[in-house]
């Protein structure tokens, strides 16, 4: 049968009452294009941080280190402004 | 409990329920006038205006904007309160499902309105009856005194923590928004101590508590948010039992989930809403008088629908008649099919009959209605009639 939340669960009005809690719905869940950087190729422009819609980029010391995709839907805008091309979009595999 | 009754005066269907909105005091109004139902809202901006209430008022360009406001604003924690008739309805539409979907617990007056076309703007229940499937609590009233009194009822109904839903209270137009009657009102002290204080539920300004109102639902949280509907519906009986038991005790009037006159031993039993309710049971009393069995009902409660108080009033009878004063076209009136599906809930079922009366304010007497009982009984009526149309 379908799998639908319990009724009583829910708090009635389609309300949410825990702040910035929409970090834990993970919409990375229904991308097909995933970005993949090559890191030796990054120039740490950090142009793809600024663009990033999701806030996928990690930076640590004004330094790529690597993507978080859980929140990525694959638009795909890091590796079109990635001015080295080091991002390029994979079809995702999970 | 004279002290809590005030006295008698002379007032229309609209005034009653201004005034009666006036004693309540709501946080916020705002309303587009429409006929029938402009008296309430001009009576009531003059009671902002003289400052007898501590109402923020709100002009509105529309009655969408109007129930857009409204619902924000009772979702941001005010008690909220509307008005509006026919294309009035028509327009607020869009919003109407959302406001009882968001739970807040606006209550909105309508003065009872064909819709259009061909352009009329007299009574019927085209307007309200185009609304029903909304999620809203909707409340019929027989005379201006009850429709000052199921304003203050209506409150009490949808603000409870248990049903949390939006309110109609339906007037005819003109037959009770314009007529005047005498009617005894309570004084302000009894309504207030009656409605008590609005208590929001998840309040948007309650800035302590962040909260997100109306989010989108994917499949996984859209059906199960629509069943807790259906459970604040199904608790809105017993609430509203309640809520008239107690509304009894200050008032001395007692109401109904379905309201019954000389039903008992009646072979025929006609079920009709609003003011025909007035009608019938005057058509009632002479028919009485010739010997005959028949007795009328009205569901003072139409939604949610009392389906088990219906039933009972079916049992054993020969025949049910449902007037109707709206039309389904290429179909039934509205009520119609709702009585038959009550009927349903008992073993056997009396012999059923619709008639369709008084669309666009057609006039509908007394003797109309005697007419239809006698047509019934003869056995001339078919499953569908139309009252006053050459046919």
């Amino acid at each position: 049968m379908v799998n639908i939340a319990n009724y009583q669960d829910l708090i009635i009005g389609s309300r949410v009452i825990e702040p910035g809690n929409s970090e834990k719905f993970n919409t990375g869940d229904w991308r097909s294009m995933c970005p993949v950087v090559d890191t030796s190729m990054c120039i740490d422009c950090l142009t793809c941080w600024v663009y990033c819609p999701d806030d996928c980029v990690i930076v640590e010391d004004s330094k790529l280190v690597g993507l978080k995709t859980s929140h990525c839907k694959g638009c795909g805008i890091c590796a079109k402004v990635c001015p080295k091309k080091a991002i390029v979009m994979k079809e995702d595999v999970q | 409990m004279s002290s809590k009754v005030g006295k008698d005066i002379a007032i229309n269907g609209d005034g009653a329920v201004a005034l009666a909105w006036k004693q309540m005091n709501p946080d916020v109004c705002a309303a587009y006038p429409i006929t029938p139902q402009t008296i309430i809202v001009e009576d009531f901006a003059k009671y902002v205006a003289n400052g007898e209430v501590d109402t923020e008022f709100v002009d509105v360009e529309s009655e969408h904007s109007a129930l857009t406001l409204c619902t924000t604003s009772s979702a941001a924690g005010a008690r909220t309160f509307t008005a509006t008739a026919s294309q009035g309805l028509a327009y607020m539409w869009e919003m109407l499902p959302i406001t009882a979907a968001m739970r807040v617990p606006v209550m909105m007056a309508v003065a009872n309105r064909t819709v259009s076309g061909p352009i009329n703007i007299n009574n019927d229940h085209g307007d309200v009856m185009s609304a029903r499937d909304t999620g809203w609590l909707s409340l019929f009233s027989e005379n201006v005194q009850e429709a000052y009194d199921m304003s203050i009822i209506g409150l009490k109904i949808a603000e409870n923590k248990e049903v949390q839903l939006p309110v109609l209270v339906n007037l005819d137009g003109f037959i009770l928004t314009h007529a005047i009657e005498r009617m005894t009102p309570l004084e302000t002290h009894a309504v207030r101590d009656y409605i008590g204080k609005f208590e929001p539920m998840y309040p948007l300004l309650d800035t302590d508590r962040p909260v997100t109102h109306n989010l989108m639902d994917g499949p996984l949280y859209y059906f199960p948010h629509k069943y807790q509907m259906v459970i604040a519906m199904n608790n809105a009986l017993g609430v509203a039992k309640d809520a008239m038991a107690e509304f009894a005790e200050i008032s001395g009037r007692e109401y109904h989930l379905v309201e019954e006159y000389m039903c008992d031993d009646a072979d025929y039993v006609a079920f009709v809403l609003g003011s025909s309710f007035g009608t019938m049971k005057a058509a009632v009393d002479i028919l009485r008088a010739e010997g005959m069995k028949v007795g009328v009902a009205m569901p003072r409660v139409y939604r949610p629908w009392p389906a088990q108080e219906i039933a009972r009033i079916m049992k054993g009878k020969k025949g049910i008649i449902v007037m109707d004063r709206h039309l389904s076209i290429g179909s039934y009136g509205p009520m119609y099919p709702e009585i038959c599906a009550a009927g349903a809930l008992n073993d056997t079922m009396p012999k059923m009959y619709n008639f369709i009366y008084g669309l666009g304010g057609a006039d509908t007497m007394v003797s109309d209605f005697v007419s239809v009982y006698k047509i019934v009984e003869g056995g001339y009526a078919k499953d569908v009639n139309f009252v006053g149309v050459k046919e």
